[in-house]
């Protein structure tokens, strides 16, 4: 229950994209259609549950004072998280390159772009703060994946039913994008306080 | 003899293209709504102007060095492997920020703690060092970090301004607003901040024409 209970919060309550603006970039930048943004979504869920119980064995076990070096070493934490981060999509990059060419001609450049994208290390650094378990990190790391791919791909529907719609010229485009964005994020409001 | 005539030339250090390193990203070139870079970290930290102004001062600190860093590097680092090595200098000048954080101002670092490592993944310093540093000389890669930094930095303190002038009817923590203003809660929620930087790049585009988006 209190994995479900994450996994809820995770992806709506507490949703990377449109509560905490993480991830912005590629969500502004990569959703306007529905099928590019199924793919980049489907990739950052996937880089997500790895990295996020990755970096928990590797904080806990390697870095904390506790770990095998008996030494404190959080210092270290953010270029050893981001090295893990940058490891994990070359690795995807690779596997998916090699299993499934159709799937990696789709994705193109948006792979290798998941390193910068903020809400896998805002991930990383998230689960450091609230101190999960090792299990309820997987699944915060796969909930917020989740809630990621939600949210692109909603606002990529949106943004193409928008073509069609009669916007005031500097508003058009980027600024529409933004002003969707937070409405967005009003309506997610709305699962606050939601608990199972 | 004739050695020494060539190295003399364009050598000014502020020529009228390195005053555009510095003013561009003010308006036409301005990384939030021209570039659409790095918006990610900061709007959670746009409640309070302290928060944004210390936020802003970190972000051109690293933009500026990491640029000049990667562009003395810039002949020696293999093609293959530059993102590590752009994410390595990032992620090192990023730590030293937070620690000088965390052992100055622990008030801001805590409230901010989760942004200020996400300056890492903050996508101007992997775009100017991209678009800019790997291809000019150490100088111009300096004064565009600092341009690109202050450019974001402007807007940062722009949005956190008015959230926080309406949202809690004070600036710097200082009430400036009447008593009979009541503070408005929505300018205290994040979707708030994405209203504000739609709304500025409205403002921007209309009276900048030439930077409205056609299709």
């Amino acid at each position: 229950m209190e994995y479900i209970n994450i996994f809820i919060k995770a992806s709506f309550v507490e949703n990377m994209v449109l509560s905490f603006f993480l991830g912005m970039c590629s969500f502004l930048a990569i959703s306007k259609k529905v099928k590019t943004a199924v793919g980049l979504g489907a990739a950052v869920v996937f880089v997500l549950t790895m990295t996020v119980p990755i970096n928990w064995l590797i904080s806990n076990y390697l870095l904390s004072e506790n770990g095998i070096f008996h030494t404190d070493l959080t210092f270290l934490k953010l270029i050893i998280y981001i090295a893990v981060i940058a490891a994990m999509v070359q690795l995807v990059e690779m596997v998916v390159e090699r299993f499934s060419p159709a799937l990696y001609s789709a994705l193109g450049i948006f792979l290798p772009l998941i390193t910068v994208n903020c809400s896998i290390l805002g991930g990383a650094l998230f689960m450091d703060s609230r101190e999960y378990e090792l299990g309820e990190a997987a699944v915060f790391g796969f909930g917020s994946g989740f809630g990621f791919f939600l949210a692109i791909v909603a606002i990529a529907a949106i943004r193409e039913k928008l073509r069609y719609s009669n916007i005031p010229a500097p508003l058009r485009g980027l600024g529409i994008a933004f002003i969707i964005t937070g409405l967005m994020g009003l309506a997610f409001m709305s699962f606050i306080g939601i608990k199972l | 003899m004739s050695e020494t005539q060539v190295a003399q030339k364009s050598t000014t250090l502020f020529g009228k293209k390195e005053r555009r390193l510095l003013t561009d990203p003010f308006n036409d070139n301005n990384p939030i709504t021209v570039q659409v870079l790095g918006i990610c970290s900061a709007l959670a930290v746009t409640v309070a102007v302290k928060n944004a102004l210390v936020m802003s001062v970190a972000v051109i600190l690293v933009t500026g060095f990491s640029n000049l860093i990667i562009s003395l590097l810039r002949n020696t680092i293999p093609n293959r492997v530059r993102m590590i090595v752009q994410l390595v200098v990032i992620a090192s000048l990023v730590s030293i920020v937070e620690m000088v954080l965390h052992a100055f101002q622990y008030d801001v670092y805590k409230q901010m703690s989760v942004y200020i490592g996400l300056i890492i993944t903050n996508c101007i310093l992997m775009g100017r060092l991209e678009a800019f540093a790997m291809a000019n000389k150490p100088w111009q890669s300096l004064l565009d970090g600092i341009g690109n930094g202050v450019g974001y930095g402007a807007i940062l303190i722009a949005v956190a301004f008015f959230r926080e002038l309406f949202g809690k009817g004070s600036v710097f923590g200082f009430r400036v607003l009447p008593d009979w203003y009541v503070p408005n809660g929505l300018m205290l929620i994040p979707a708030a901040a994405i209203f504000l930087i739609g709304i500025i790049i409205w403002i921007q585009r209309s009276r900048n024409t030439k930077l409205v988006d056609i299709s």
